[in-house]
């Protein structure tokens, strides 16, 4: 899935809300079908980024966890 | 001869280290403490101001009146500190020696972060903004009223919705609630970051009205249309806009190379060490935790940090850690009010909102003065209020 990720957000101890608002930010520098992986601890991001995806457009293509990391692929609409 | 210990910035946090170490250490240590002002502000009152229920005065005073006098106050800036020559140069050109630093600079608003909102946003997150503020809602005769926050992370987090459930009353009492509509900007789906909180309040602020537009993160204002637009492209017009501007660590931080790109300092959660830096801690709003920017937190890592120094003064094996412990009073107007009390381990489990914790957070704003800075009020008990009453 590294393939065709536009950009990489390492917001690796960031709490809530700061993972939505920098993937926010990210989202809004790039084009249409451009896909973001966003890594993140805070186990509050899981239900966060699910309900942004769903709220913004934005698809969550892939979620998966790797010990304490959570890992979010996210194409824009 | 002493320890010589420089304390940057006057708030809670930075008095109260300087009172408590040279309460404990009394001719062993020589602290000097350098804020650029001078004078100290109670922040939490801004929203009081800023709603007409008090006045600026009550908020702001002399640092040296809370000062023991054994510590020096410096009243000049703090230019950049030399981490490996322990110094701190001083904007009059003078150089202060250390053996231990404190960074308890705080932090800074940044609102040219966000176009257009310098120009048309109110807030009330300085003295000046909250009178401005206090003016144009005496100027409000109905409309449309948005609410939010302009960038993560900020002071006090409960501020923001304290001011909608206060302003929401504040309309209704001058009769023109039905004339109004309010909006609140937030950056997630829900009301308040911490979900306990959240889940207490919503139900509270959809009972009042108030609109939540939700992941609503704020991009920029355009003034002359009235508009503000978020980062997942929605927009909004107000009538009146209140947003909690961009915060950043101070310069001397970004100056002297030790802070992150936006200014906040890498700190040790439970010692709050400088990381790399036995010597420097960083104590309030200036440190990069992930925990609440606000007084609250600078006052239980206050003890902390001023133990550690004297510890490593007198030789000794530091005793103490910080547990991340918080407590923030959320006023949730028609005069009651509720607690979030959290740490690191323990999320919060507000009670209730009740007329008590009301009475309580203005038994605090009374009595702050006389005890907070100077380290008077007892460890365990930070209200006289028993723990046991807090759910009724």
């Amino acid at each position: 899935m590294s393939q065709g990720i536009t950009k990489t957000l390492d917001l690796k101890g960031l709490s809530c809300p700061l993972p939505i608002v920098k993937t926010a930010q990210a989202a809004k520098e790039l084009q249409s079908g451009d896909v973001i992986e966003a890594l993140a601890t805070d186990p509050g991001s899981v239900a966060d980024f699910a309900a942004w995806c769903k709220s913004t457009g934005n698809e969550l293509v892939e979620q998966s966890q790797d010990g304490a990391v959570f890992r979010f692929v996210i194409r824009k609409k | 001869m002493p320890a010589r210990v420089a304390v940057l910035g006057g708030g809670v946090g930075g008095t109260l280290i300087a009172n408590l170490l040279v309460k404990e250490l009394g001719n062993e240590v020589k602290v000097t403490l350098v804020d650029p002002t001078g004078m100290h502000h109670y922040q939490p009152g801004y929203l009081y101001v800023a709603l007409g229920q008090a006045n600026g005065r009550w908020l702001v005073r002399d640092e040296r009146t809370l000062l023991r006098k054994e510590v020096d106050l410096l009243v000049e800036k703090a230019v950049k500190v030399d981490a490996d020559a322990q110094t701190v140069q001083l904007g009059r050109g003078g150089v202060l020696d250390w053996d231990y630093l404190v960074i308890a600079t705080g932090a800074r608003l940044a609102p040219d972060l966000v176009p257009g909102l310098l120009e048309s946003s109110h807030e009330f997150y300085s003295l000046e903004g909250a009178q401005r503020l206090r003016e144009a809602l005496r100027r409000f005769r109905g409309g449309r009223l948005v609410v939010g926050i302009a960038g993560i992370p900020y002071k006090c987090p409960p501020a923001p919705v304290e001011f909608i459930f206060l302003v929401e009353e504040h309309l209704r009492k001058r009769g023109l609630r039905e004339r109004s509509e309010i909006h609140y900007l937030s950056p997630l789906n829900r009301c308040f970051t911490i979900e306990s909180a959240s889940k207490l309040l919503q139900p509270m602020l959809d009972e009042r009205g108030v609109h939540l537009e939700t992941f609503f993160n704020v991009d920029a204002v355009d003034p002359s249309a009235g508009v503000v637009s978020s980062l997942e492209g929605e927009k909004l017009e107000y009538d009146l806009l209140v947003l909690v501007p961009p915060h950043r660590g101070q310069q001397v931080v970004v100056d002297s190379g030790l802070g992150d790109p936006s200014g906040w300092l890498p700190t040790d959660r439970n010692t709050l060490n400088v990381e790399g830096h036995e010597r420097i801690f960083a104590i309030g709003d200036a440190t990069n935790l992930p925990i609440s920017k606000s007084g609250s937190t600078a006052h239980f890592e206050a003890p902390v940090v001023a133990s550690r120094i004297a510890s490593l003064i007198k030789g000794t094996a530091p005793k103490t850690n910080y547990g991340g412990r918080v407590m923030c009073f959320v006023e949730t107007g028609n005069r009651k009010a509720t607690v979030l009390r959290f740490d690191y381990e323990h999320p919060p489990a507000p009670p209730r909102p009740n007329s008590m914790w009301h009475v309580a957070k203005w038994m605090f704003n009374r009595v702050y003065w006389g005890v907070v800075p100077q380290g008077r009020l007892p460890e365990r008990m930070p209200l006289p209020i028993p723990e046991g009453r807090s759910g009724t």
